[in-house]
């Protein structure tokens, strides 16, 4: 499952990243942001207009927020 | 040593780095450009408790020295003491956010493996514990190896003591420029580093009901969200546009009664006509707009420093998305409903260039609070003071329908723009969401003073100049006598010519004149046209109760339409295309703003006026 599939409030842990499918600068970013393979996170909130995108992710103590285009390059895998 | 000291606050976004700049410093900061970027360089000065002073700079928030934007390119060799003109900082103020330490420990790592002279401010345990989150800061300075001083810097908490440990670094430094530990780590490295140190330091963890979690289900809301954030943004403008009315007017009465005070005790002459008509005219009509550009940002600072702004563009980002752009434009597009020239420097916080580029391109397209005199102005002379419908106005109707032609007309711009000059890969929309706080008055006062100093500086510097020059164009050649002196003048032979390129869409010879001055600020446009219709134009409200008859005898209804066409498209606007030129570093962008806007403006003017004509109106 990919994350952008993953539930509401669901606790998964990200268990591969396409980093191929991210733009280099958006990859650097979300590693920087501690988005990598073994991070556990949940999807706290999703948008409103069409596609339900962008996504609020809980990662850590933080809420991050990303497109679903780059939530769907993260496999992850619920706990 | 008589050199000065010098220390450089470094840490993530969100970390608290700025409230701490503010406490440190006080109101002694210096805000410029570093050369050749757009990024702000935030500088001043505090003293250590010997009484020795520091000179401090307030580094772009970065996750890491690899530098993945303009912002972190000048952290990065800021603190590698590679930025030519910029002295190397002695000591390193990293700032953590004590609640997401994990986070925060990864760059403060790779700030400390540098061996410098580092002091780790843990900021905000207030809000940490507020989560039922209580942290050791001597177990964390044991494992990072360097002192580690708790803070509050909203509330000047644990300022005395960051200062002392300021100072014994600097001391520790001198003495052995080797003493701090040196790691070699990769990132995965440090991550896992961060999370054991960070769990190292907590001394008692409860699950307390976190307040920002709660207020995001609220605030995030799919259905509860954006109506919120609507209702936030019309109690925006009703302020910007309604409270600010007063104080507008009394600005304008104090500009008009330094204008009587200086024809009086001036001999008459150019210099008394220069200094009234010229400087406090044009400088005074722009001043005017200095309550609406502090009330907005008194919105925008409150909005931001609380943290909801982050929620605002999480909210927009697909509405933005379908236009090629992203949450992050929402911000300066918001701004520039005041004033395009602080939504274009609000711009920065864009990553993407293109993004950036495209939201610099459509800022003008709001309907600034400039274009509002000439808005009421028109309006009141041609659109019917009735109604249409329950208790709407067919005036407020035909104001709201302008509003919205131009934000239609950005999109339409963006959309058009990154299919072709900012062509590229579909920007993304990545942003931490940082928690809630109640904004600090302190630095919403001291912004809002920034904000207000920097749009002062600038009516002072480029809006003078250009009014100043206006003047001069339309009061010489001086006029025979029995001649106008607006027929005489330079700006009435530029008028004539330019009265053949404006006729094909309805415009007459009086609006070509109006033009010309109106490129100074648009709302000149309202007093020029009285000049021209020889009212004897005091302020412009004045002039414009004297100009509506004027102006119902001499235009047509479809003129009067093309023209409020025209200034939602209208570019003139000299103070925005300098700003653009300053933050595109270069004449292509302005220039090609300058272009689009005159070419759509003259187009859909053109437009509504050849349909006006043909139904009849």
């Amino acid at each position: 499952m990919t994350l952008d599939q993953l539930p509401p409030r669901r606790r998964a842990e990200i268990v591969a990243i396409d980093w191929a499918r991210l733009a280099p600068d958006e990859a650097k970013r979300l590693q920087a942001l501690g988005i990598d393979t073994g991070a556990r996170v949940a999807v706290a909130h999703r948008g409103v207009f069409g596609g339900r995108d962008p996504i609020a992710l809980l990662i850590g103590r933080m809420t991050l927020a990303l497109r679903r285009s780059h939530a769907a390059a993260m496999t992850v895998k619920e706990l | 040593m008589s050199r000065l000291r010098t220390a450089a606050l470094v840490g993530n976004p969100n970390s608290g780095k700025s409230a701490l700049f503010n406490v440190l410093t006080g109101a002694r900061q210096k805000i410029a450009n570093y050369p050749g970027v757009t990024v702000e360089r935030k500088a001043g000065r505090f003293n250590l408790p010997s009484g020795e002073p520091v000179e401090l700079v307030d580094l772009p928030g970065s996750y890491a020295l690899d530098a993945a934007s303009p912002d972190e390119e000048v952290t990065r060799k800021v603190v590698l003491g590679e930025f030519a003109g910029e002295a190397k900082p002695e000591v390193l103020i990293v700032v953590l956010d004590a609640s997401n330490l994990e986070q925060h420990l990864v760059f403060a790592q790779e700030l400390i493996e540098l061996g410098r002279p580092v002091v780790v401010a843990l900021n905000m345990v207030d809000l940490a514990e507020r989560d039922g989150l209580v942290l050791d800061p001597e177990a964390l300075s044991q494992s990072l190896g360097v002192p580690v001083v708790p803070t509050v810097a909203v509330r000047r908490r644990g300022i005395e003591a960051l200062l002392a440990a300021i100072e014994s670094a600097e001391a520790t430094a001198e003495r052995d420029p080797k003493a701090h530990r040196q790691w070699h780590l990769t990132l995965p490295e440090r991550r896992m580093a961060a999370q054991t140190m960070a769990r190292g330091a907590i001394l008692s963890e409860s699950s307390q009901h976190r307040l920002h979690a709660s207020l995001d289900k609220v605030l995030l809301h799919p259905w509860l969200g954006p109506p919120i954030l609507f209702a936030l943004l019309f109690v925006m403008f009703q302020a910007v546009f309604a409270w600010a009315a007063p104080l507008q007017d009394a600005l304008d009465g104090g500009v008009t009664a330094l204008i009587a005070f200086a024809t009086q005790a001036l001999p008459a002459g150019f210099l008394r006509d220069l200094l009234t008509q010229g400087v406090l005219a044009g400088v005074g009509s722009v001043i005017v707009f200095l309550p609406q550009i502090v009330i907005l940002f008194a919105f925008i600072l409150a909005m931001e420093q609380s943290g909801y702004m982050a929620r605002a563009a999480f909210l927009m980002d697909r509405l933005m998305a379908r236009v090629g752009l992203s949450g992050r434009s929402f911000i300066p597009l918001l701004s520039s409903f005041a004033c395009a020239i602080p939504g274009i420097m609000a711009t920065r916080a864009i990553s993407d260039p293109k993004d950036r580029l495209t939201t610099i391109l459509i800022a003008p397209l709001m309907t600034c609070s400039a274009r509002l005199p000439v808005y009421a102005v028109i309006i009141a002379a041609f659109i019917p003071h009735r109604t249409v419908g329950a208790g709407i106005g067919l005036q407020g109707l035909v104001l709201f329908a302008l509003y919205l032609a131009g934000i239609v007309g950005a999109f339409c711009v963006a959309l058009v723009l990154r299919r072709t000059v900012t062509k590229g890969s579909a920007s993304g929309f990545i942003m931490e969401l940082p928690k809630y706080q109640w904004p600090p008055m302190r630095d919403i006062l001291l912004g809002l003073w920034q904000r207000a100093w920097i749009f002062l500086r600038r009516a002072g510097t480029i809006i003078f100049t250009v009014t100043v020059v206006l003047w001069l164009l339309l009061s010489f050649p001086r006029a025979a006598p029995g001649e106008s002196q607006v027929d005489a003048s330079f700006a009435g032979h530029i008028a004539n010519g330019l009265q053949y390129v404006v006729e094909p869409i309805g415009f007459n010879r009086e609006i070509a004149l109006a033009l010309i001055p109106a490129m100074a600020a648009r709302e000149v446009a309202v007093s020029s046209l009285a000049t021209t219709y020889a009212v004897s134009a005091g302020d412009d409200d004045e002039a414009a109760q004297g100009l509506i008859p004027r102006l119902q005898a001499k235009w047509t209804l479809p003129t009067a339409l093309a023209f409020l066409a025209w200034f939602v498209f209208a570019p003139q606007c000299l103070s925005t295309i300098a700003v653009t030129r300053r933050e595109t570093n270069g004449w292509k962008w302005p220039m090609f703003m300058l272009a689009y806007l005159f070419a759509l403006a003259y187009i859909f003017a053109g437009i509504t006026y050849w349909l006006a004509v043909a139904v009849g109106l």
